[in-house]
C-alpha cells in the first residue's frame, strides 16, 4: 500500500541528539560478532583453489587424490554447479565469478573449492588438486581492451547501444549516451575551450574484516548462512537460485560488519559454502584471507576519460562533453553508465553530452564502490572545472556558484532537478574560515563538487512493544555506520519514550519480510520511514487499549507525548495513560503490542557535497600530506548528527587514500602484484588530519523528517579537491590517480 | 503524455528515439504501454529501469500514480554502494 512520505516540517524531542550508540560497547569490548566469528557444532573449514593466470583455459582438473586424502568431506568445481538461471546472463555470470566454468578469466578467480576437517588437511587438498591450464592472451588495461586487435574476452558479447549491433564480439559490451542540447554548437561559441584526458587505477573498497561465513545445508534442503554482507536477504535470494532452494527454506543472518562499502553486496564465496555444505552435509565455514579478498571480491573501476568544457568570457559554461571508459573486469557491468549520469550533475548546462563505454578486462567482476562509478568521473570533470575558471580568470569556487545546479535546472542525465543542495554547499564553502586560513610554502588549496542520486527500495520493519514498555525494533536494513542509533531515536521520537528504551536489532531472514541490501545510502533513510510508520500504527493499537481501559470510545483517545491522552469534556477526569502502563496491562487488553511496515521507499532525493582541501607536497620526494580538509554536505535532515559526519569523514578517508596511494598493479603476466595492505596503501590514522565537517540542512520533500541518505556523496569530492590542490601547490596539473609519490616526482622532473 | 528517454541505451529499445508518448496514470501503467509500443523494452522492463516523475525517481515501485503534465523521464536502474 502506498502511504503519504511527504515532508511536514515536525518540531523534534530527541531527533538531532547525539546519543551513544547501542552496539559501542560490544565493538569496543570484543564481544561483537563479526562474520569469522560464528562457529557451528561439527564444522569444517572451507578453503579455494585459485587461477594463478590471468586468462587461461581450464584443459584438465584432477581432484581423485583430494577426495582421498582423510579429513576431506567435500570438493566442489564447477561440474557439482549446474546452470540453473534459466537464461538469467546476469545470474550466470554471478554462477560463473563465483566458480570458473571451462575458463580463468582473472588471477584469483576461483576454480575449485575444498571442505575439510582442518585447515591443514583443507591446505594439502588443494595442493592435490592437479589442474592444466592452456594460457590464453589476456588484456587488463582498459584502453588496451578497447583496441581492436584486444584479445575478446567473451565471444557472446556484442556491444550493446551502438546501431546496429556488431555483428563481431567486443570486450566494450555497452555504449551508453546521454545529454541535451547542442554541444558542437556551444563550443563553437566558447571564449575558452579546455580538453584534458584523466586515468584513475583500480581500487578496492578496503573494508577491514574479510568476506567470512558459515554456510549449514541439511538434506531436507533447508539451510542457514551466517555472513558478512550488506544485504543478507539479497544474499539469501541469490543463493537460493544458485543453487535451486526455496528462498523461504534457507535463513541467513548478518553479523555485525567490519566495512562493505559496496563490496558486501555482491555474493563471492557463500554459494560455494552452500554447496559445500550440501555435498559434505556438515557446516562449513569460510573465511577468505587478504590476498583472496584483493583478488577475488569487487574493486571499482579503473577508467580512462576525456573531458571538454567551453566557457564564455564571463564565465559561464557554454557546452561540456565527456567520454567515459570503465573496466568493468571480467563480467559486464553498469558502472560507466553511472559515470556518465553523475559526471556534469552538478552544473546548469545548456549543452552537454556524455558517453560511456563499459569494458570488460581479465580483472575481478567490479562491485560497487561507494557512489559507485562518481569519484572518477568527479576526478575529471571537476579537474576540467579548475582549468576552465582558470581561463577566465576566475576563483574556482565563485566559478562554480555561477555554474552551479538549482532548482528547476534541467540535469546532465536528463532529470529537472526540485529543491537541491549544491548552491547552498558552494556558498558555505565560500564563507567558510577554512577558505581563509593562509597557506605556507609548498602548500596549495584545492575544493571540488560532488554529486550523488541516492535511493529507497524495498523495506519492512516491525516494532514490539513489551509488557515493561521497553522496545524492540527489528529492521531489515544492515547497520553499516551507525543506523540502529538513528532508528532507535526515530523510534523514541514518534513513541514519545526515552532513546534508551529502544533495542534496535537487524533481523534475520526469517523474521522480517524482504529488505533490499544497505546501499545507495538508503539504511537510515527507508528504514527510518517504515519505523516512522511502524512506530505509528502501534500507537494506533496503543490507543485501542486504552480505550479499552478507559471504557471510552476509541475516537476519544489522543496520543501526545508518549502518553495516551482522553478527549472530551465527559474524560477530562482520566489521567493520561503513559505508554509503560498500556504496556503492563497489555495480557488482559488483547495480548502484545505491535506496529508493523513493509513498503518501497522511492524518492531518495539526491545529494550534494563540496569539500576544500589544503595540501603540502614535498618536491624532493613527491609526497603529499593532506593539512585540512573540510567536508561540507546536504543531509536532508541529520537523524544522529555524529553518524552523519562519521560518514563524512569516512568518505572523505577513503577518498584521500583513493587520490594518494591506493591502486591495483598488475605485471606484464596479468597477476595483481600488490595482493595486501603492505602494498596497497590504504590510510592510516597518522595520514589524515581531523576532517572537519558542516552538516546542511535542506529537508527532502519526499521523507516526513527530510532525510536524504549521506553515507555515498562523500567519497565523491576528494579525488578532485586533492588534484586541484596539488596542483595548486606544485604549479602542474595531475592527470592519473592516484598522484602517488613517484607519479608526482615525475611530473615535477617533466616539468622542469 | 511526453515520456523522455535519458539514455542511448535505452532509446535503442524505441528505435532510436528520444522520446515516445505513452498513456498511463501510474508506473505500471505507463511499463505496460511502453512494452505494448515497443517490445524490446520488455527485457530491459524485467531487468530493471528506472522512471523520474517530476524529478523524483522511481526504480521499484510501480504503484506511484502519474499527475497529468508531469515530467516523466526513463533512467537505466541505478545500483549504489
Amino acid at each position: 500500500m502506498r502511504q503519504d512520505t511527504k515532508f511536514t516540517n515536525q518540531n523534534f524531542r530527541v531527533i538531532g541528539s547525539r546519543v551513544n550508540r547501542p552496539d559501542g560497547m560490544d565493538k569496543v569490548t570484543g564481544r561483537a560478532r563479526y562474520g569469522a566469528d560464528y562457529d557451528a557444532p561439527g564444522q569444517l573449514v572451507g578453503l579455494f583453489l585459485r587461477s594463478p593466470h590471468a586468462h587461461a583455459r581450464i584443459v584438465s582438473m584432477d581432484i581423485s587424490r583430494a577426495e582421498k586424502l582423510a579429513g576431506v568431506k567435500a570438493i566442489i568445481t564447477a561440474d557439482d554447479l549446474p546452470d540453473l538461471t534459466n537464461g538469467n546472463r546476469e545470474m550466470l555470470d554471478i554462477l560463473e565469478n563465483s566458480m570458473a566454468r571451462g575458463r580463468a578469466l582473472y588471477d584469483g578467480h576461483a576454480v575449485a573449492a575444498v571442505a575439510a576437517s582442518d585447515v591443514k588437511t583443507a591446505r594439502k587438498a588443494l595442493k592435490l588438486i592437479k589442474v592444466e591450464y592452456e594460457q590464453l592472451p589476456h588484456v587488463t588495461d582498459v584502453d588496451e581492451a578497447m583496441q581492436p586487435d584486444a584479445p575478446v574476452i567473451h565471444d557472446w558479447i556484442f556491444t550493446q547501444g551502438v546501431n546496429p549491433t556488431p555483428k563481431k564480439p567486443s570486450n566494450v559490451c555497452n555504449r551508453t549516451e546521454m545529454g541535451h542540447g547542442d554541444v558542437d554548437a556551444g563550443f563553437a561559441r566558447a571564449a575558452h575551450i579546455i580538453e584534458k584526458s584523466y586515468k584513475t587505477e583500480q581500487t578496492h573498497q578496503g573494508y577491514i574484516e574479510p568476506h567470512a561465513c558459515v554456510a549449514s545445508m541439511g538434506p531436507d534442503g533447508s539451510g542457514e548462512l551466517w555472513v558478512t554482507t550488506q544485504g543478507h536477504f539479497a544474499y539469501r535470494n541469490v543463493c537460493a537460485e544458485l543453487l535451486g532452494l526455496d528462498i523461504a527454506k534457507l535463513k541467513v543472518t548478518s553479523s555485525e560488519i567490519g566495512g562493505g562499502f559496496g563490496g558486501k553486496t555482491h555474493v563471492w564465496a557463500e554459494p560455494i559454502a552452500l554447496a559445500l555444505s550440501r555435498k559434505a552435509n556438515r557446516p562449513v565455514k569460510v573465511v577468505m584471507t587478504r590476498d583472496e579478498v584483493f583478488r577475488a571480491t569487487g574493486p571499482a573501476s579503473s577508467t580512462s576519460i576525456d573531458v571538454k568544457i567551453g566557457v564564455t568570457k564571463k564565465g559561464r559554461i557554454i557546452a561540456a562533453s565527456a567520454e567515459l571508459r570503465y573496466a568493468d573486469g571480467a563480467f559486464p557491468g553498469p558502472w560507466a553508465i553511472l559515470g556518465a549520469m553523475t559526471s556534469f550533475a552538478c552544473y546548469d548546462l545548456k549543452n552537454v553530452k556524455t558517453v560511456g563505454y563499459d569494458v570488460i578486462c581479465n580483472r575481478p567482476k567490479v562491485a560497487a564502490y561507494r557512489a559507485p562509478s562518481a569519484p572518477m568521473a568527479a576526478f575529471a570533470i571537476e579537474s576540467t572545472v579548475d582549468l576552465a575558471a582558470a581561463a577566465v580568470g576566475m576563483d574556482a569556487v565563485d566559478f562554480r556558484i555561477k555554474n552551479a545546479a538549482k532548482k528547476g535546472t534541467l540535469s546532465s542525465y536528463g532529470v529537472t532537478y526540485g529543491p537541491i543542495g549544491i548552491g547552498p554547499t558552494l556558498d558555505a564553502a565560500k564563507n567558510h574560515p577554512h577558505m581563509k586560513a593562509k597557506l605556507k610554502k609548498n602548500q596549495g588549496r584545492g575544493m571540488a563538487c560532488g554529486f550523488w542520486f541516492n535511493f529507497g527500495g524495498q523495506t519492512c520493519s516491525t516494532i514490539n512493544i513489551a509488557a515493561d514498555g521497553t522496545v524492540n525494533l527489528s529492521v531489515g536494513t544492515i547497520d553499516v555506520g551507525g543506523s540502529r542509533a538513528s532508528l532507535s531515536l526515530i523510534a523514541a521520537e514518534e513513541l514519545g519514550i526515552p532513546y534508551e528504551h529502544v533495542k534496535a536489532s537487524v533481523a534475520d531472514t526469517a523474521s522480517l519480510g524482504h529488505n533490499d541490501m544497505t546501499d545507495g545510502s538508503r539504511g537510515t533513510f527507508s528504514s527510518g520511514m517504515a519505523t516512522i510508520v511502524a512506530a505509528r500504527r502501534a500507537i494506533e493499537v496503543m490507543k485501542e487499549r486504552a480505550a479499552a481501559m478507559w471504557d471510552i470510545p476509541v475516537d476519544k483517545v489522543d496520543w501526545k507525548d508518549g502518553h495516551a491522552v482522553a478527549k472530551g469534556k465527559k474524560n477530562s477526569k482520566l489521567a493520561p495513560l503513559s505508554l509503560k502502563e498500556i504496556a503492563e496491562n497489555s495480557p488482559n487488553t488483547g495480548g502484545p503490542i505491535a506496529g508493523h511496515n513493509e513498503f518501497v521507499a522511492d524518492g531518495a532525493g539526491v545529494s550534494f557535497a563540496s569539500h576544500l582541501c589544503d595540501v603540502e607536497v614535498d618536491p624532493e620526494t613527491g609526497a603529499t600530506r593532506i593539512v585540512r580538509y573540510t567536508v561540507i554536505q546536504d543531509a536532508g535532515k541529520a537523524i544522529h548528527p555524529d553518524y552523519v559526519e562519521g560518514q563524512f569523514q569516512g568518505g572523505a578517508a577513503q577518498g584521500i587514500g583513493w587520490a594518494l596511494n591506493e591502486e591495483y598493479i598488475y605485471g606484464e603476466d596479468g597477476r595483481l602484484q600488490n595482493p595486501g595492505f603492505l602494498d596497497y596503501r590504504i590510510p592510516v590514522c597518522s595520514d589524515l588530519p581531523f576532517i572537519d565537517t558542516q552538516i546542511l540542512e535542506i529537508p527532502n520533500p519526499d521523507h516526513p523528517y527530510g532525510v536524504r541518505g549521506v553515507g555515498e556523496t562523500s567519497i565523491v569530492p576528494p579525488l578532485a579537491a586533492i588534484g586541484n590542490a596539488i596542483s595548486n601547490a606544485v604549479g602542474l596539473r595531475m592527470t592519473h590517480v592516484p598522484m602517488s609519490p613517484p607519479r608526482i616526482l615525475a611530473a615535477l622532473e617533466a616539468g622542469e | 503524455m511526453r515520456v523522455e528517454i535519458a539514455t542511448s541505451n535505452l532509446r535503442a529499445a524505441a528505435d532510436g528515439c528520444s522520446h515516445v508518448h505513452l498513456e498511463a496514470t501510474n508506473i505500471r501503467g505507463l511499463y505496460a504501454d511502453l512494452v505494448r509500443q515497443y517490445p524490446a523494452f520488455e527485457k530491459l522492463v524485467r531487468k530493471g529501469i528506472a522512471v523520474a516523475i517530476n524529478g523524483r525517481i522511481f526504480q521499484d515501485d510501480w504503484t506511484a500514480p502519474i499527475p497529468a503534465d508531469a515530467e516523466l523521464v526513463l533512467l537505466p536502474y541505478i545500483e549504489g554502494g
